[in-house]
This record gives C-alpha cells, sequence and structure tokens, in this order.
C-alpha cells in the first residue's frame, strides 16, 4: 500500500507493507533519534510528534500516519538547543539513550504549557523512562531554563523554546 | 509480535461493519494492546477517519466517539467538571502522555479490560454504548456481554445529577492498578464499581439500603465492611485476593468521605 507522510517538512511516499510501524518507517527515513526500547509501549524513547501531538511511534502503523505530519528530534533540533543545554548542565543524560524521547515531550510539554509546575513537570513526562538519573536531574535542567527564561522576561510564547 | 497482511482505513461504519463480520478482521483503536500480542491478523480495520474523535456536550449527555483518546478524557473541561475531576483522576496514572494520546475510549470499553482505570469510571456513571449493529445499551448490560462482530461507535454518558469519585492503588505509578475503586451518587442511589479486581470491573448497588439515611461514619463503614465482602477478588503478580478485598473496604470508606465532602460542598 502506499502513504504520504510528511516527516520533518519533507513529504514522503512510500510503499509500504501494511504492518509497518511508524518507527521503523522513520528509520528507514534516517530519523535515528528515535528509538526502540521497551517494545511494550511504556518507556517513551520513541516519542515523535504526530500532528503536533507526543505519541509513540512504536505503537503506530505507518498506514494510520499516512496523510499526517510527523516531527521528529532531527527536525526539531533548534527548538531543543535552547533546552537541552540546561539538561546536560544537570548531568542528567548519563547514557544518553532516552534523552531524544526526554527532549521530544518537553517539546510538547513546553509547547502545551509555558509555565509548567514541578508537579505539572513529572506528570508529563511521567511515560519517559531513564534508567540512569533518577530524574531529578531532567527535573532540575528544565526548572533551570525555565527559570532564566523567566528572568529573561520572555515567555510570550513566541519566542523559541 | 503481530502481522498484518491488509490495511483497511473505512471510508462508512457501514463498510467497518461489512468488513468485521469475518472472523479474520480485527478493529483496531489505539493499536497499544493489540500490538502486544503475537498473532497474524489478516485484515485491521481502521475507524480513524470516521469522525469519532470528538467528545460533543449537549445539556442532557456527553457524546464519546469510539476514537477518543484518554488523554482528550483527561483534558476535558465539560466532562471534569461534571465529575469533579474524577474522569482525569482515572486517566491520569495511565502510563504517559504518549501513551493516552494513542489509546482511545473506544477501545478500552469494547475490550472490557480487567485492569481498566476507564472501564471503571465509566461503568459507575449513567453511562450506554452505542453499538452500530446493537443499538444503545446500558453499560452495565454491555460489560458482562461477550466480544462479537459489532462495532462500538460512541459512549454516552447521561448529565444524571451526582457526584463522583475515583481512587486506584498502584505499587508504582504509572503501572496497573492493583484496584480501581469509583463512587457515585447517581440521583440519590449510591453506586460502587470495583476494577482491576483483577477481573473486569463490576458495579455494586446499594442493596442493603445501608447509606439510605445519608453518609455518616457509622454507614460509610457499615457499607465498606459490605462491599468488601460483596465483591470477588483474586490474586497476581500484582497484589494478592486477601490484599485486594482490605483495599476495597479502604478506598470504598475512601470515596464516600470524598463524595460526602462534595454533596456539602454542592449544597453550600
Amino acid at each position: 500500500m502506499e502513504v504520504c507522510i510528511k516527516v520533518n517538512g519533507r513529504m514522503i511516499t512510500e510503499q509500504i507493507e501494511p504492518d509497518l510501524l511508524l518507527i521503523d518507517f522513520l528509520r528507514r527515513h534516517g530519523c535515528f533519534s528515535v528509538k526502540r526500547g521497551c517494545e511494550t509501549a511504556n518507556c517513551g524513547l520513541c516519542t515523535v510528534l504526530m500532528d503536533e501531538i507526543p505519541v509513540l511511534s512504536c505503537s503506530v502503523l505507518a498506514a494510520r500516519a499516512d496523510g499526517h505530519k510527523v516531527e521528529t528530534l532531527e527536525g526539531l533540533q533548534k527548538e531543543a538547543e535552547d533546552f537541552i543545554g540546561f539538561i546536560a548542565a544537570q548531568g542528567a543524560d548519563q547514557c544518553g539513550f532516552c534523552n531524544p524521547g526526554f527532549v521530544m515531550n518537553t517539546i510538547a510539554l513546553l509547547r502545551e504549557n509555558l509555565e509548567p509546575t514541578d508537579d505539572e513537570i513529572r506528570a508529563y513526562l511521567a511515560g519517559n523512562l531513564c534508567r540512569c538519573s533518577g530524574y531529578e536531574g531532567q527535573l532540575r535542567g528544565i526548572r533551570n531554563y525555565l527559570n532564566s527564561r523567566e528572568k529573561k522576561g520572555d515567555i510570550d510564547g513566541t519566542q523559541e523554546i | 509480535m503481530v502481522t498484518i497482511q491488509k490495511y483497511i482505513r473505512a471510508k462508512s461504519l457501514e463498510e467497518a461493519y461489512e468488513q468485521n463480520q469475518k472472523r479474520s478482521s480485527c478493529i483496531i483503536g489505539g493499536m497499544l494492546w493489540i500490538k502486544m500480542q503475537s498473532r497474524r491478523i489478516p485484515t485491521v480495520i481502521d475507524l480513524c477517519d470516521l469522525g469519532l474523535d470528538k467528545i460533543e456536550e449537549n445539556e442532557e449527555e456527553f457524546s464519546i466517539g469510539a476514537m477518543v483518546s484518554l488523554r482528550q478524557l483527561e483534558l476535558h473541561e465539560g466532562l471534569n467538571e461534571y465529575t469533579h475531576g474524577a474522569v482525569r483522576n482515572a486517566v491520569k496514572d495511565i502510563v504517559g502522555v504518549q501513551f493516552r494520546n494513542l489509546a482511545t475510549a473506544g477501545g478500552s470499553i469494547w475490550g472490557r479490560f480487567g485492569f481498566s482505570d476507564v472501564l471503571t469510571i465509566f461503568l459507575v456513571m449513567d453511562t450506554y454504548v452505542e453499538l452500530f449493529h446493537g443499538g444503545v445499551i446500558p453499560l452495565s448490560e454491555f460489560v458482562n456481554r461477550k466480544q462479537d462482530r459489532d462495532i462500538l461507535v460512541r459512549i454516552i454518558v447521561k448529565k444524571t445529577a451526582g457526584c463522583f469519585a475515583y481512587l486506584s492503588v498502584r505499587n508504582q505509578s504509572t503501572d496497573f492498578p492493583v484496584l480501581a475503586c469509583a463512587a457515585a451518587c447517581v440521583e440519590g442511589e449510591y453506586r460502587l464499581t470495583v476494577g482491576a479486581r483483577p477481573a473486569r470491573a463490576m458495579l455494586l448497588l446499594d442493596e442493603e439500603k445501608l447509606l439510605h439515611g445519608g453518609l455518616d461514619p457509622d454507614s460509610v463503614k457499615a457499607f465498606a465492611r459490605w462491599a468488601s465482602n460483596r465483591i470477588p477478588t483474586g490474586s497476581n503478580l500484582r497484589g494478592s485476593a486477601e490484599y485486594r478485598t482490605r483495599l476495597v473496604r479502604v478506598l470504598t470508606e475512601r470515596l464516600l468521605k470524598k463524595l460526602k465532602e462534595e454533596q456539602e460542598w454542592k449544597s453550600v
């Protein structure tokens, strides 16, 4: 069957098998930030944005993504650039394997909620598992980023994250 | 691992129903449960183009399309105002936001899964399901039916005057619940649902009229004790039957206290 999916702004039309998963479609097209972790839809490693909404690409048929827009970290590096340094400064990305999923979901969080509380951050990122850090480093990193943005006075929703 | 031979994106409910009459076909909701299985599916039918991803609200009811995501339930203002946040509480611990953006209300109800928070909360409300062939029937009837080849189109929640509360116990946040409980007082009738027993959720009414005189410490304790004797529980790796039975009593007491607070708040 033929699908037409817009990946990071580039339209891709391709013949696929009906059971091809979105994660495999994306990796086939060079999006290696999208990784397979738990295979049980629990770890958040394979998070991508489909029509701006964070989803688990390991659980979406590529056939269902037909006609939709998909974004991976490869296409959102500029948006991630600012806050990823704050997370790295906390040593929160130790082995780094979970990082792309965390970053994608953090982008989704900050697009949805410009000033999340710590509890809102924890709740939103609960579906991203990390086996190194204990999560406090990520939380501190995001908090520091939000604080620095507040100091600059640019939380009007128009600036890039 | 699931293998799929043919994918059909249905253009109408008629087409979906027709295709689904073959035993080899399967309707996909969020794909999350199906994906965990190891089977070969000749044909999957996707309802994603049928406009069933909306929650419609009027003065009498909420009409929830089968493809509405759990995240939509979590964020819907009207539904959460009506249930005093009980719907949000029921779904907020289900894995993560990305998962809840995929998992569908229809898939959760159709599956009648033993672990389902969604079934537990909807069963406590004045809820009906609209089946393409079977018409509109109460969820309390649907929950005990065997799965057939029909299609769940919508979930209808009547805005019957009431108070609602939801609690679950989890060994770890985002895991399946060890026990899920919801309580309601709908038009003066007290209702309790218990899910993750670990069997599918069941509804218990106040048959002994223990709460007839209202919610006071004695009647709450008596009802909770009675409920824990009436709800069958079982053991699995998350908890023993004895532990679950004890939880039924504790959670029922807590839920009824929450209902009382809500009743008092509403009467102010």
